[in-house]
């Protein structure tokens, strides 16, 4: 039996819910955008109701804590096509076993559920790191990214706590959708593709004046800490990893 | 005008380089004045330097205008290098704009000393009510104390700073007299001393009055220089030990000396610093803080340095076979932690994972235990039964063999034949 989603959260919970009201057995989990029908196998789509997710979603927190509740999410996140089975495998089980059945390691879903989180988790921090924002002329303070995972939601909070000051904009290029911080709260932008590209390099049209001296100045620094003697790269490779690199002013060369 | 803060920025970032502490952590500010900057308690590190240190603060010297002629220190006396001096404002500048562009979580501070230590503390004082009071900024700052700075001065900059630390500098009084003979332990311990009769006055008074302010919340740390001077592992470590538990130190850093200069009480210009002890000791530093280990049992009369070849643990490990082998399945989770090829994570899982019932090799394996090292020391559901009792150098060969160290390479020597 194959149920079909199409990939939003909300459609993982109802494929949860049909299971239990249906009870078919074995089932695998796909996104339709991907499914290739066959002459084999049943087919069934599963329909979108925010009613029987949110049953779902509720009785999960009934079963787990927060953070177990949050490694759910970002497992979510994580957009892989092969997540979606592991959660929907995952939520099964937790819903058939008594309490504490999360906290075993030795089933499969578990630790995939948990090693997956682990994974955005390390993202979203290395966003909160490798975020280097440019001070537009306009006053705003500008950041392009293309994260593997999408850890925009979870890196809102830390950037609107960190930065209550100052109006800064976060743009996640490879999906399309960015976040605007207005002194206030923090809203969902999309931009034009061209507005798109300016974000992708250091642009001297959008800068302010004083751009340019704290770039140099944080290459500076960069080049002044380091340790020749101590010269080690596949620790800084391991640590930076080179796909971030287009996006680190200390990186970049002018 | 921006060539010259260049220049300054240039000169005092290189001075401060060898200052290893980078810890951003344990920050108690929040930003609820609406300003710049909130505390992670878990700190970030927002670049590495290419020699794989973490960047997450501006660490810079203040000036390193000197007055001492300390033989380990680049700022000494007698060195003739270019000297600069940051002013008040322009350290504001750079922290507030740097923290701005997310380039960094917070300030680090230091100086050589210029005049006295009094008007160098002041001054390093300045530069933090500016940042606290006047900037709002809530970011992370690590302040150096001045050794001999006054009582009042050091009290008050623990209301602004996040961390103080002031560096033991070598591991023993003997090596300091040495190089430094200006220096001697009590002028740091004195100081860290003040730090924390105060933490332990502020906690007790924040018990009775919430309004209490902040102090040093993020502790106290020291540094030590390892391999210019003699000493054993077991002395550094010893030493590492008593400070930890007499001044309640959060960290304890060492860091590999880099020969900077052509002094013959110090190792020769060129020579590799010692980055596989330093990693050594850190192991070791670990096992005291997090695994449970005393330092005796680790370093003793007996075994006075720590293996090159294989880490401390394992060693410990093959030294004290009789509490081997452990069953996952059953063993105190303290026990669990003792065993090579585990750290604390896995033997979390492990504790919880087993009341579901017992643990094979391969849900160890998927659990993130070291199999390869571990199995030598221990048994679960499933361990083959296996009839010859193996020697600690036998277990330790099988171990190199499998194991693709970083450091191997450096044992191995080629030949030059022609």
């Amino acid at each position: 039996m194959i149920y079909l989603i199409d990939g939003s959260l909300e459609g993982l919970l109802c494929a949860v819910y049909e299971w239990f009201e249906r009870k078919p057995g074995k089932v695998l989990l796909k996104l339709e955008h991907y499914h290739q029908p066959d002459a084999f196998s049943k087919v069934f789509a599963v329909h979108n109701d925010s009613k029987k997710a949110d049953r779902v979603w509720k009785g999960l927190q009934k079963k787990l804590d927060k953070a177990w509740m949050r490694r759910f999410y970002c497992t979510f996140l994580a957009e892989l096509p092969e997540a979606y089975g592991y959660l929907f495998e995952f939520a099964c089980y937790i819903f058939s076993s008594g309490p504490g059945a999360e906290g075993n390691y030795g089933n499969a879903y578990v630790l995939h559920v948990a090693q997956t989180a682990k994974k955005v988790e390390r993202e979203k921090h290395r966003m909160e790191a490798f975020i280097r924002f440019q001070h537009a002329a306009d006053g705003i303070f500008y950041c392009g990214i293309d994260p593997d995972f999408n850890v925009l939601p979870l890196i809102m909070s830390h950037f609107k706590h960190r930065y209550a000051d100052q109006q800064w904009v976060i743009y996640d290029l490879k999906r399309h959708y960015g976040l605007f911080y207005n002194l206030e709260r923090v809203e969902e932008i999309y931009l034009e593709p061209e507005a798109e590209r300016r974000l992708q390099k250091p642009c001297t049209e959008i800068q302010a004046e004083k751009e340019p001296l704290y770039a140099v100045l944080w290459k500076d620094y960069f080049k002044s800490t380091n340790i020749t003697a101590r010269k080690n790269t596949k620790l800084h490779v391991q640590h930076v990893p080179k796909r971030y690199w287009k996006y680190l002013t200390e990186k970049i060369s002018i | 005008m921006s060539e010259r803060i260049r220049e300054k920025l240039n000169i005092l970032a290189d001075a401060a380089k060898y200052d290893v502490s980078c810890s951003s952590s344990g920050g108690t500010r929040k930003n609820d004045n609406k300003g710049l900057g909130d505390s992670h308690a878990s700190g970030i590190c927002h670049t590495y330097t290419e020699d794989g240190r973490c960047v997450s603060l501006l660490k810079i010297l203040l000036t390193n205008h000197c007055i001492f002629d300390c033989a380990f220190c680049v700022s000494r006396k007698s060195n003739d290098i270019e000297r600069a001096a940051f002013t008040v404002e322009e350290v504001v500048s750079l922290t507030i704009n740097f923290y701005r562009r997310n380039f960094i979580e917070g300030l680090f501070l230091s100086s050589g000393i210029f005049k006295n230590a009094d008007f160098t503390m002041e001054r390093l004082l300045r530069v933090v009510k500016k940042l606290r009071l006047e900037e709002r900024f809530n970011g992370y700052i690590h302040l150096k104390t001045i050794p001999g700075a006054s009582e009042e001065l050091i009290r008050e900059a623990g209301l602004y700073a996040d961390r103080m630390s002031i560096n033991l500098e070598m591991p023993t009084e003997s090596g300091l007299k040495l190089l430094a003979p200006e220096k001697n332990h009590e002028e740091v311990k004195k100081p860290l001393a003040v730090v924390q009769r105060q933490l332990i006055q502020l906690k007790d008074e924040k018990k009775l009055f919430k309004s209490t302010p902040t102090f040093v919340p993020a502790g106290q740390s020291t540094q030590m220089v390892i391999g210019a001077t003699p000493e054993t592992d077991k002395d550094i470590m010893h030493t590492a030990a008593a400070f930890y538990k007499d001044f309640s130190l959060k960290r304890v850093y060492y860091s590999g000396y880099i020969p900077i200069s052509n002094d013959n009480r110090l190792p020769v210009l060129g020579s590799q610093p010692p980055l596989i002890r330093e990693n050594r000791l850190y192991q070791t530093d670990w096992l005291m803080r997090f695994y449970g280990f005393h330092v005796n049992e680790l370093l003793n009369e007996a075994n006075p340095h720590l293996d090159i070849d294989i880490d401390p643990k394992l060693s410990w490990a093959l030294r004290n076979l009789q509490y081997f082998p452990v069953d996952i399945n059953v063993a105190a989770y303290k026990m669990i932690l003792r065993i090579p090829g585990i750290g604390v994570s896995s033997a979390k899982k492990i504790v919880q994972a087993r009341k579901f019932g017992k643990l094979r090799i391969d849900q160890l394996k998927k659990i993130g235990v070291a199999y390869n090292r571990a199995k030598h020391f221990i048994t679960c559901a499933d361990t083959p039964y296996q009839l010859k009792d193996y020697q600690g150098t036998q277990i330790k060969t099988f171990i190199l063999a499998e194991s693709q160290s970083k450091y191997l390479k450096h044992d191995v020597q080629q030949l030059i034949l022609f």
